[in-house]
């Protein structure tokens, strides 16, 4: 029994749920659902280097890096916005921010 | 069964239990050691998958500073504990039933259309996988590395930019309102006549009268 490319694959899907899981599970701490963020965004660069090692191109490995290029100077001004909320509201729990009344 | 059969189910088991911890830790510190967990198992699986570099670049970007920039953030945030979880709980069959059934079509494509695809022939026995990477990156991607140069310096000017405040309650000194300052703005020279001869010599008459 050896390793395909769908079992990576189903991996990524695995971690994907999980995050999305997270998501809609965690409604109360701001900073737990940037981690799921991180969580999904790493579940397309498992699916980015499982195909860019079946079929040999580089392209792929090329594209997980300006992923993490993304997703660190994303965290990077979400934490900022996290603390600017902190600052202001005294909270970051997701239920507490109703002042946008949509 | 090959060793890195056994050694991928293993990574995977742990990945997974590792990112369930994150979703549902109760305290979002151990949800940040659990994540770095995530992050370093990951890392072992592209090594297994022969991506060297990103799974190194992985380690030292991800659980080396971004990571920790969740910490620090974390630590200055002040949070507490948690303490009711009932809703929570009273959406978590619900909840696993839908994740699972998304999970199992998920499976069931990739399954159907990626099963019984060949791998690549491998490679040759002087790949550099860095080096690959690197030509591929400053030949062909090179515009597109720019652009990420430029999303960086955009994150990191609008960072600053969010948490720069001035407080009001603190003393503090202006280095450039320092540097302009002039002597003739801090300092007046005003030009006072001395006392004269004549005027000593009219106030030590009366000490004279007085002896006499």
């Amino acid at each position: 029994m050896t390793i395909t490319l769908a079992h990576h694959l189903i991996l990524g899907a695995i971690l994907f749920t999980v995050g999305l899981f997270g998501f809609f599970l965690n409604r109360r701490n701001l900073i737990v659902l940037l981690m799921s963020v991180e969580l999904m965004l790493l579940s397309a660069s498992v699916n980015f280097i499982a195909f860019s090692t079946w079929f040999n191109d580089t392209a792929g490995q090329v594209f997980v890096f300006f992923i993490l290029t993304v997703a660190a100077a994303e965290a990077a001004i979400g934490l900022a916005i996290l603390v600017l909320l902190f600052r202001n509201r005294n909270t970051i729990d997701v239920n507490e921010l109703d002042r946008l009344k949509g | 069964m090959s060793f890195t059969t056994v050694l991928f189910y293993l990574l995977s088991l742990v990945i997974v239990i590792a990112a369930f911890r994150v979703v549902m830790s109760r305290s979002p510190v151990t949800a940040v050691l659990n994540l770095i967990l995530v992050f370093f198992t990951t890392a072992m699986l592209w090594m297994i998958q022969e991506a060297e570099f990103l799974s190194l670049l992985l380690v030292v970007v991800y659980v080396g500073a971004v990571m920790v920039m969740f910490l620090f953030v974390m630590m200055m945030l002040d949070l507490r504990a948690e303490t009711t979880r009932k809703v929570v709980k009273a959406h978590m069959p619900a909840g696993l039933i839908i994740g699972a059934i998304m999970i199992l079509e998920m499976a069931f494509v990739l399954a159907r259309s990626w099963f019984d695809t060949p791998a690549a022939e491998a490679l040759p026995a002087d790949y550099n996988n860095t080096q690959a990477l690197g030509e591929a990156m400053y030949t062909q991607y090179a515009f597109a590395v720019e652009v990420g140069g430029v999303v960086l310096l955009v994150g990191m000017i609008s960072a600053i930019a969010l948490t720069l405040r001035r407080r009001s309650d603190v003393r503090y000194n202006n280095p450039s309102e320092a540097v302009r300052t002039r002597a003739e703005d801090r300092l007046r020279l005003v030009n006072i006549p001395s006392q004269s001869e004549v005027s000593a010599a009219t106030a030590s008459a009366p000490s004279t009268k007085g002896e006499a």
